[in-house]
């Protein structure tokens, strides 16, 4: 499919991201570049100095909250993406209510406890829609490691065994893997297979 | 008792015609805290490890959540 035609297609798609650290802000920006037509994104955190070792972000954005500022540097990439930022920590509630109209659900949180509270809040009540996960990015190489496991609308993408730890940190390589292979799979449930 | 756990054939060393999801996870040795759980396709919650329940042919996935984002 030509680039326009599908560019036309994603135009009308809303894709909500749980999360702006290394998966969410890596993924987010790669369907903003391919020109998905919302983003819903949400973090209660602000940028630290050692976020920059994998998340798009820069320097002198430090010390900034990280959904406002993702927005902003999707705005400089492609002005066309409406950004809707949330500075919250998400509960299950706020999952139900904030992305309740988006067309898949991309988890992209950093602790395991909110991944499982993600993934069983959208389960329960929207078990019709598909929810994209990030499980096992920790470290560098192993790239065969990684894959996309699907349990119906669940779509689990990472290596599924190596958690992060101070011997074992997230960092730009490994994690923007996945968070590209998590866009990706947005895209074959968007767009239908390709391959 | 022959299942499908997550996606793929196994069969496990019980005589028990039912097991409960607590009961799978001693068996298997999962030890990991955070975990989504479905008997075919059907969400248990953490609450109901002890009594829910599957049998030969079940669907079962554990899908174990792990830190890192």
């Amino acid at each position: 499919m030509e680039f326009q035609k599908t560019k036309a297609k994603l135009k009308y798609k809303t894709i909500g991201i749980a999360g702006c650290g290394g998966l969410g802000s890596n993924a987010a920006v790669a369907l903003a570049r391919v020109g998905i037509g919302k983003l819903i994104i949400a973090d209660f955190d602000k940028i630290e100095e050692s976020n920059l070792n994998r998340q798009y972000f820069f320097f002198d954005q430090i010390g900034k909250y990280k959904a406002p500022t993702l927005l902003e540097n999707i705005n400089r990439i492609n002005p066309d993406v409406l950004v809707e930022a949330h500075t919250i920590k998400l509960t299950s509630k706020d999952v139900v209510e904030l992305y309740k109209e988006c067309d898949v659900i991309v988890e992209a949180f950093d602790k395991a406890e909110m991944k499982e509270m993600i993934v069983e809040t959208v389960l329960s009540e929207f078990p019709a829609k598909p929810i994209v996960c990030g499980v096992g990015l920790a470290g560098w190489g192993g790239n065969e490691l990684i894959k996309v496991e699907r349990y119906d609308n669940l779509y689990i993408v990472g290596d599924h065994i190596y958690e992060t730890s101070e011997d074992d940190p997230p960092i730009a390589p490994r994690v923007g893997i996945v968070a590209n292979m998590m866009a990706n799979v947005v895209l074959e449930l968007l767009l239908g297979k390709d391959k | 008792m022959k299942i499908i756990l997550n996606n793929r054939e196994e069969i496990l060393n019980t005589t028990k015609g039912n097991l409960t999801i607590n009961e799978l996870l001693k068996l298997k040795k999962f030890s990991f805290t955070r975990l989504v759980v479905k008997i075919n396709s059907k969400l248990i919650k953490r609450e109901n490890f002890d009594s829910a329940s599957f049998q030969e042919n079940d669907n079962v996935e554990i899908i174990h959540m792990i830190s890192g984002g």
